[in-house]
């Protein structure tokens, strides 16, 4: 098979990642995304487990990214965008009438493709959510919020003694952790991620598959990822996407062992993509 | 294919070439040259100046009556009047500037921007001495109304005026600083769970700090070397005070006054609005400056 990825090797036995809890934190039926006239995703039907991490794989277009963000309905920021169908967090419809989003953002956590830490120092961005949403009464409880989330995003060691210089002097993999340490700061109970390594080099990366990895025992995470090999490192489920439509999803190791469609099959062998 | 250049058509080609470039460069220099004339012509008229009036006591001295039979010189008044009238501006233009671009720059939509950025420049095209009339007769029995023993001549509806007219000025400037702020991290306000308010007054603003006081600091220079409106509204008797209901002269309405000929020609009062002049520029200049650093370095953040 010219060209194949073979993931295999880094591949995980079911009995080492343990058993995933299949309790699902979201539930999705019939989404169907549009800009304008133009129809993006077709109706989507997918259960996300919670405290696991599900990756969405996919083709370029494919709709993962415009996916993600109806699950914290930042898509509402795009004027052009409509959404159709049901989105149920912990059995609750987020695109009801009476949802405000402001709360819904503050439960779901997002890491975007390109750290985007804000003009102020380390510890404000981290520092940031919090306070917008009261969760800290006095400087001793907002200190104990940043040093946590930082430690979390496993960034407190590095920063600890230059928590006051700003955060975009950081390098490129401290300031996409700064951004998890933010995200995390809010304490979220879910966490999406849409390629939150496609800027950083290998050894960042590496850096921050194994927090994901440590993150999922307290966190749902959703990660977008165009890295079949990450794909296959961090997640527990795979959602292959194809032109808007949600072709395949299941346990990891089913993905990319024994693919049922063959768009699937073609996508992770590399001949589509 | 072309017929190939003679040797001598090209001497003369070159010949033309370097021309045409000396008439360039000598356009582009003129207005350098002016410039730099302007500036000599200061100096070496305040040098003048100076030579009669120590450079202290024109910087020390409460009085400014260079018509008086005992004229003094000192630039206090003046500079109290142009900082108070800047002042009041400021206090105007300020947060109504900074609104308007925060909201044309984070909530109007597309068409509003669009239709409203147009009108809000236009503002800057109304001729100076309309708004100085404009201080004079409506604003100022306005503020009569309800500011007791108000005279009619005074600082603040000069100073109100002056603000009205830079608000296109901190509006425009602070809306492109704000909008050159990348959306990524709206976006990272906004999925925190930021209500829109809170993205563009925390995270935004905070972005766009030094551009905006780029805007600030060339409204501030526009408003110091603003001259019809306060010879108009506020009176021109120097005045060294803190209260903008009093009257007052500024540099800049000094200098027309004087430059109207009232003083002969020569003479040392005649001098003094060079030296008055030179105070001028030399504020304008250093806000100017000021802004040119402040947006090169906002630029330099993103
Ligand atoms: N703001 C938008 N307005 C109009 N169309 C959009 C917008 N955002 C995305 N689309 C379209 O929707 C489709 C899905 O885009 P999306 O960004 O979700 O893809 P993706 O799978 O994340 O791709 P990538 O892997 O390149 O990030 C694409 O055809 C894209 O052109
Ligand atoms: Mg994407």
């Amino acid at each position: 098979m010219p060209g194949a990825i073979d993931v295999s090797s880094v591949l995980r036995s079911g009995a080492e990642v343990g058993p995933v809890s299949m309790r699902p934190k979201i539930v999705t039926r019939d989404v169907n995304v549009f800009y304008g006239e133009k129809r993006a995703l077709n109706d989507v039907s997918i259960d996300i487990p919670e405290r696991a991490v599900t990756a969405f794989i996919g083709p370029s277009g494919c709709g993962k990214s415009t996916f993600l963000r109806c699950i914290n309905r930042m898509n509402d920021t795009i004027p052009t965008a409509r959404i159709t169908g049901r989105i149920e967090i912990d059995g609750e419809n987020i695109y009801a009438k009476d949802v405000d989003v402001v709360p819904l953002r503050a439960r779901i956590g997002m890491v975007f493709q390109k750290p985007n830490p804000f003009a102020k120092s380390a510890y404000e961005n981290v520092a940031y959510g919090p306070r917008i949403h009261g969760l800290a009464r006095t400087r001793a409880e907002l200190d104990e919020i940043v040093e946590s989330s930082l430690r979390k995003a496993g960034l407190w060691d590095e920063v600890k003694d230059r928590l006051q210089q700003p955060g975009t002097s950081l390098s490129g993999g401290q300031q996409q952790r700064l951004c998890i340490a933010r995200a995390v700061a809010v304490s979220p109970e879910v966490i999406l991620m849409d390629e939150p390594c496609s800027a950083l080099d290998p050894i960042a990366t590496a850096r921050i598959e194994e927090l994901i990895d440590e993150l999922r025992q307290n966190y749902t995470i959703v990660i977008v990822t165009h890295s079949m090999q990450q794909a296959a490192r961090v997640s527990q489920r795979t959602a292959f996407f194809h032109l808007g439509n949600l072709v395949e999803q299941g346990p990891t190791e089913e993905i990319f062992t024994t693919p049922s469609d063959p768009r699937t099959q073609n996508y992770i062998t590399g001949r589509i993509g | 294919m072309a017929s190939r250049l003679t040797a001598t058509q090209r001497r003369w080609q070159r010949r033309r070439e370097r021309i045409m470039e000396g008439v360039l460069f000598l356009c582009a220099a003129s207005s350098v040259f002016v410039t730099i004339a302007i500036v000599v012509v200061l100096v070496w008229e305040s040098a003048a100046f100076f030579a009669h009036v120590p450079i202290a006591t024109f910087l020390t001295d409460t009085m400014w009556t260079p018509l008086f039979a005992d004229p003094r010189y000192g630039i206090l008044p003046l500079l109290c009047g142009t900082m108070l009238s800047t002042a009041v501006a400021l206090c105007v233009a300020g947060p109504l500037g900074l609104t308007a671009a925060i909201y044309l720059s984070e909530f109007a939509s597309a068409p509003v921007r669009e239709s409203t950025k147009p009108v809000l420049e236009l503002l800057s095209g109304v001729p100076t001495v309309v708004y100085g009339f404009f201080a004079l007769l409506v604003v100022t029995p306005f503020l009569q109304t309800f500011v007791p023993n108000l005279p009619g001549f005074n600082i603040l509806s000069a100073g109100i005026v002056i603000g009205i007219m830079i608000i296109p000025y901190v509006a425009s400037l602070s809306e492109d600083a704000m909008r050159a702020v990348p959306n990524a991290l709206r976006d990272g306000s906004l999925a925190l769970g930021a209500t829109r308010l809170e993205t563009a007054f925390k995270v935004v603003l905070p972005s766009a700090i030094s551009g905006v006081a780029a805007a600030f600091a060339l409204g501030i220079s526009r408003a110091v070397g603003e001259t019809m409106v306060v010879a108009i509204a506020a009176g021109q008797q120097p005045n060294l005070t803190f209260d903008p209901r009093e009257p007052a002269a500024t540099i800049t309405a000094y200098i027309v006054q004087v430059a109207l000929g009232d003083l002969p020609h020569g003479g040392i009062g005649y001098q003094s609005i060079f030296a008055a002049g030179l105070t001028l520029l030399l504020m304008t200049l250093s806000f100017n400056v000021f802004a040119f650093w402040l947006r090169a370095r906002f630029r330099e953040a993103y």
